[in-house]
């Protein structure tokens, strides 16, 4: 049964000609596959994939303290982010913990564009005006913006036809503001996969024409349309975190293991007691990477075991297309962190063998 | 497509019965709903099942399905080959992608199976629903 309420995005008639099978995601109709999963990852990869992620959501903040209200909202320091960059951070509640994740686009000294959650957005946009500072403007800007992502080894060549934006010289995680595909964008180079590539945002009424040229220009390079179930894997082979598994309002910046993108020297931010305490007492739990050694795929939220006991569950699970393995992420106590330690994984009421790896599972070899 | 020698559960599995040994499989409606096949579980020599009873799974990227016992029976063989070709699931999913043979139990319990014509149009309604 089609539910009426459903948001639908403006390549949705498109994804159903390319025979995609979709799915119910965050309230919006999505393409979960087309060719099938394991193809797409591959053809990500290898070559190029597209991404329909116009569910993603928009904030637009400005004002003389817009800068100061991002500072005291999020743990990274938006002092290190120039014009023209992109932020991975989080927004922390007073425990430290994540209210989301996100990426901030500073498009002026005192304008930034955020990029977050779609489950997330309307409480991320509740959050963000009931603790911003006077003199800042908080818009919702998700309604104006389409995005796509074009991630794989070939994604710069099958883009660079298509822009005056200089994206060979663009460094990852920047972008610019122009023009692509004959209309007005910004160009990011970012994504979600763990591969090179670039995530591209537009007026929605115009995301046909620049998918169709996308894909048009991709032909030849082997460009797949790509859906939600390779997305999961390509970013868990990443350890990219998804939000409501990996990190949500009970697990820390710390626990999350992202102490890259928390920066308690920056001065006051929401959460940021906490974390200090954390850090000087040392968290108790972190989030690991594992991989199966016996046969068997650890899935979401099955229990995980250390030496008989219950101590956690798997947040992400997958097979994991390009390594040919099976791996996952879950939250272990602090003494049991290091590599090679060995976990059980209850799969159907069956223990099954993991042990503690090195993360992010897969890291691309810089072409440059 | 769905050959008239076996018969069919609701659940989606077949079973082809030679002189009281059932041979099994999923169909390929379950096949093509579940996608590529990356895992299959599959029960040991020995085992024993009840009708409807779970006796294995078969695991795409993306999600796990169980496998159901049509009718009650023994393990006397298990298609190994599927443990390293679980990709034959999805290419052969009637043919080389058997996943049991089991000795039958309760013959009786075949009579609460389909027949190809009655499976095709079963899951015709569930396509259509």
């Amino acid at each position: 049964m089609e539910n009426p309420a459903i948001k639908k995005t403006e390549l949705n008639q498109i994804h159903r000609q390319l025979g995609a099978r979709m799915v119910d995601f965050a309230g919006w109709d999505m393409p979960v596959q087309y060719a099938g999963p394991l193809q797409e990852h591959m053809a990500v990869r290898t070559r190029a994939g597209i991404f329909d992620v116009s569910h993603m959501g928009e904030l637009e903040i400005k004002g003389p303290n817009g800068l100061q209200t991002l500072q005291k909202l999020t743990c990274n320091d938006i002092n290190r982010l120039a014009i023209s960059q992109c932020q991975y951070s989080a927004l922390t509640t007073p425990k430290g913990t994540f209210v989301d994740d996100l990426l901030i686009y500073r498009l002026a000294s005192d304008h930034f564009l955020l990029c977050v959650n779609a489950s997330n957005q309307d409480k991320d946009y509740q959050w963000i005006r009931e603790n911003a500072l006077p003199n800042t403007e908080v818009i919702f800007r998700s309604d104006d913006f389409s995005q796509l992502a074009v991630q794989g080894p070939k994604a710069l060549e099958i883009l660079r036809p298509l822009t005056g934006i200089n994206l060979a010289e663009m460094k990852y995680y920047w972008f610019a503001r122009g023009r692509f595909a004959g209309v007005d964008a910004i160009v990011s180079r970012t994504g979600y996969t763990g591969e090179d590539g670039f995530e591209i945002y537009c007026a929605p009424d115009k995301t046909e024409g620049v998918w169709t040229q996308i894909m048009e220009s991709g032909r030849s390079f082997g460009l797949e349309p790509a859906g939600l179930a390779a997305r999961n894997t390509l970013r868990l082979e990443a350890k990219l975190m998804l939000y409501g598994n990996d990190i949500d309002e009970t697990t820390t910046v710390l626990e999350a293991d992202l102490g890259w993108i928390c920066k308690l020297q920056k001065g006051n931010f929401i959460g940021r007691d906490e974390l200090i305490k954390q850090r000087d007492s040392g968290v108790s739990r972190l989030l690991v990477g594992f991989e199966m050694i016996d046969r068997g795929i650890a899935r979401d939220h099955y229990p995980v075991e250390l030496n008989g006991q219950k101590v956690g569950i798997v947040t992400s699970g997958s097979p994991a297309p390009f390594l040919k393995k099976n791996i996952g992420l879950t939250y272990l106590p602090i003494s049991s962190k290091n590599m090679g330690t060995e976990i059980n994984v209850l799969i159907r009421e069956k223990t099954v063998k993991a042990k503690v790896v090195p993360t992010p599972f897969y890291r691309r070899v810089p072409s440059v | 497509m769905y050959p008239e020698d076996n018969l069919y559960s609701k659940d989606h599995e077949w079973i082809l019965v030679q002189d009281n040994v059932g041979t099994i499989g999923i169909t390929d409606y379950a096949q093509h709903e579940l996608g590529d096949v990356v895992y299959v579980d599959l029960p040991e020599v020995g085992d024993t099942f009840d009708a409807n009873e779970p006796l294995g799974s078969v695991e795409s990227v993306k999600a796990v399905s169980e496998v159901f016992c049509p009718v009650g029976g023994e393990v006397i063989e298990v298609n190994s080959k599927l443990e390293e070709s679980p990709e034959l699931i999805n290419e052969s999913p009637h043919q080389k992608a058997w996943m049991v043979k089991i000795r039958l139990m309760n013959p009786e319990e075949l009579k609460e199976l389909l027949s190809a014509e009655e499976y095709e149009e079963y899951i015709q309604e569930q396509s259509s629903s």
